[in-house]
């Protein structure tokens, strides 16, 4: 009997959330380090029981720890995130130079074809790896070096390298993303990288379809087919057919094209999920109506999810690494509010209920399928 | 032996009581201290100061003798007190957040 365990990273801890197949009775495990903020948790596809956390504070910095047993236990690895040359500077907020400096891990990306081999997307944006599990952690300094690091700026939430996908049919292929620089790509495990933004065009920099600088909130592929990527930036969703070389926007019938996550169906590799939110300054779905917005034609054409969402009075805000899918074999949708709901849909959308309601603002959502 | 009072949260983290006693190698110093918490303690490495620069984290504190020492030379010596372990050295997470 195949079971899902969802992985929530909140504001002040993680939690375990455990169901079924059926995905409609649930068992919440938490707070796993209580009172830490928790901006990712995800599971090694190799080995499921292998589980990663990033748990940070702004008293006490960084610390990764991780699970061998699913989350039940779990234990501190390797903390030391020391970039590899001098970081020398980005832009800030006002344009000026400002220092690069470490402050916490956004995302853990564990490697599809080596169980002891994990990712880190850290800010100040660089890309760090570790081949021992957690234990050591190196910079794959060739992303900050490719030359353009000296134009990133920060968006709202810091400069962060919040994505990382890795091609299924290529382990040296891989995409990451960072706010606001935009999308890079590596065909060699990490060692070059080069920005592929074309056809993204920003208002809020200088030169709107500019090489670097755009402010992409997420990116996502279906393992069927990885050279066709799905983009929320800031504004606008975009797509690119060509593995990043050139994007076109797909926001189509949208309500509004501004938001943070975007997924794919497990199954379906056209079938798209964004969550609409009202404006960059409005972190809130417009209309006070909670919608998922799905897409079974890779854009453009867009219908409202609805059924067991709330539809007045609703102002929470979905972030970028909150929302996830399973692979069961009608595939589940999940997303985690800055309310501390948590949705899921065991019918791709069609219908939702609160999984669990009350914890601290959710960060990150992952979702492992167990069989 | 000096006495060190530890925020919650790392205690926590490394599975001990509030106040944990350790040998300080060499001149009883706040840098002597911290080597020896994190000699003890390799979980907490990286959480009271940087791992290459050795600098505090901007919200630890550093108190004994009813004295903030936190803005002290770490190689500043440590109060008698302490180092006779009539009083501890309390490592604090600073105030913040509400």
């Amino acid at each position: 009997m195949s079971s899902v365990r969802v992985l929530v990273g909140t504001r002040k801890g993680a939690f375990v959330l455990t169901s079924d197949g059926k995905r409609k009775d649930w068992k919440v495990s938490g707070p796993h380090f209580p009172g830490w903020e928790v901006y990712h948790v995800k599971g090694s596809p190799l080995n499921p029981n292998r589980l990663y956390a990033s748990q940070s504070s702004g008293w006490f910095g960084q610390l990764i720890q991780r699970s061998d047993d699913g989350g039940v236990t779990w234990a501190p690895v390797g903390n030391d995130f020391a970039y590899a040359s001098v970081p020398g500077t980005h832009q800030w907020y006002d344009g000026t130079p400002h220092p690069w400096e470490f402050k916490r891990v956004w995302h853990l990306e564990p490697s599809l074809t080596d169980p002891e081999t994990v990712f880190a997307g850290v800010e100040d944006a660089a890309l760090f790896k570790s081949t021992d599990g957690g234990g050591a952690w190196h910079e794959l300094k060739g992303l900050r070096e490719h030359g353009s690091g000296a134009q990133w700026n920060p968006g709202a939430g810091g400069m962060c390298l919040h994505t990382i996908l890795i091609d299924p049919t290529d382990a040296d292929r891989m995409y990451i993303a960072i706010s606001a620089a935009g999308t890079f790509r590596t065909v060699d495990g990490g060692k070059t990288w080069q920005p592929i933004n074309t056809g993204l065009r920003s208002p809020q920099i200088p030169d709107e379809d500019a090489e670097v600088g755009h402010c992409v909130h997420r990116i996502a592929l279906h393992p069927a087919r990885p050279k066709v990527l799905f983009m929320q930036k800031h504004w606008d969703v975009m797509r690119s057919d060509d593995g990043g070389d050139s994007w076109h926007e797909v926001s189509g019938n949208l309500p509004t094209d501004f938001g943070f996550p975007i997924d794919v169906h497990a199954h379906e590799p056209e079938t798209i999920y964004v969550v609409p939110i009202k404006s960059d300054g409005e972190h809130y779905p417009p209309e006070g109506k909670l919608r998922v917005y799905r897409s079974r034609t890779g854009g453009n054409e867009w219908e409202a999810l609805t059924n067991g969402l709330p539809q007045q009075d609703c102002y929470v805000n979905v972030l970028r690494d909150a929302m996830a899918v399973d692979s069961m074999d009608e595939c589940g949708i999940y997303f985690g509010t800055t309310g501390g709901q948590v949705y899921a849909s065991p019918d791709g959308g069609d219908h939702w209920s609160a999984i669990v309601r009350d914890l601290p603002a959710v960060l990150s959502v992952e979702v492992q399928t167990l069989r | 032996m000096i006495r060190v009072v530890l925020p919650a949260p790392l205690c926590s983290l490394a599975d001990v009581a509030r106040e944990v006693t350790l040998e300080v190698v060499g001149p009883p110093t706040h840098r002597g201290v911290l080597d020896a918490v994190e000699a003890a303690y390799p979980m907490l490495r990286g959480t009271l100061r940087d791992q290459t620069t050795k600098q505090r984290r901007p919200f630890i504190r550093f108190y004994a003798n009813e004295r903030d020492l936190s803005h002290e030379s770490p190689d500043t010596p440590l109060p008698q007190e302490v180092v006779d372990g009539k009083e501890p050295y309390l490592i604090i997470g600073a105030m913040s957040g509400g």
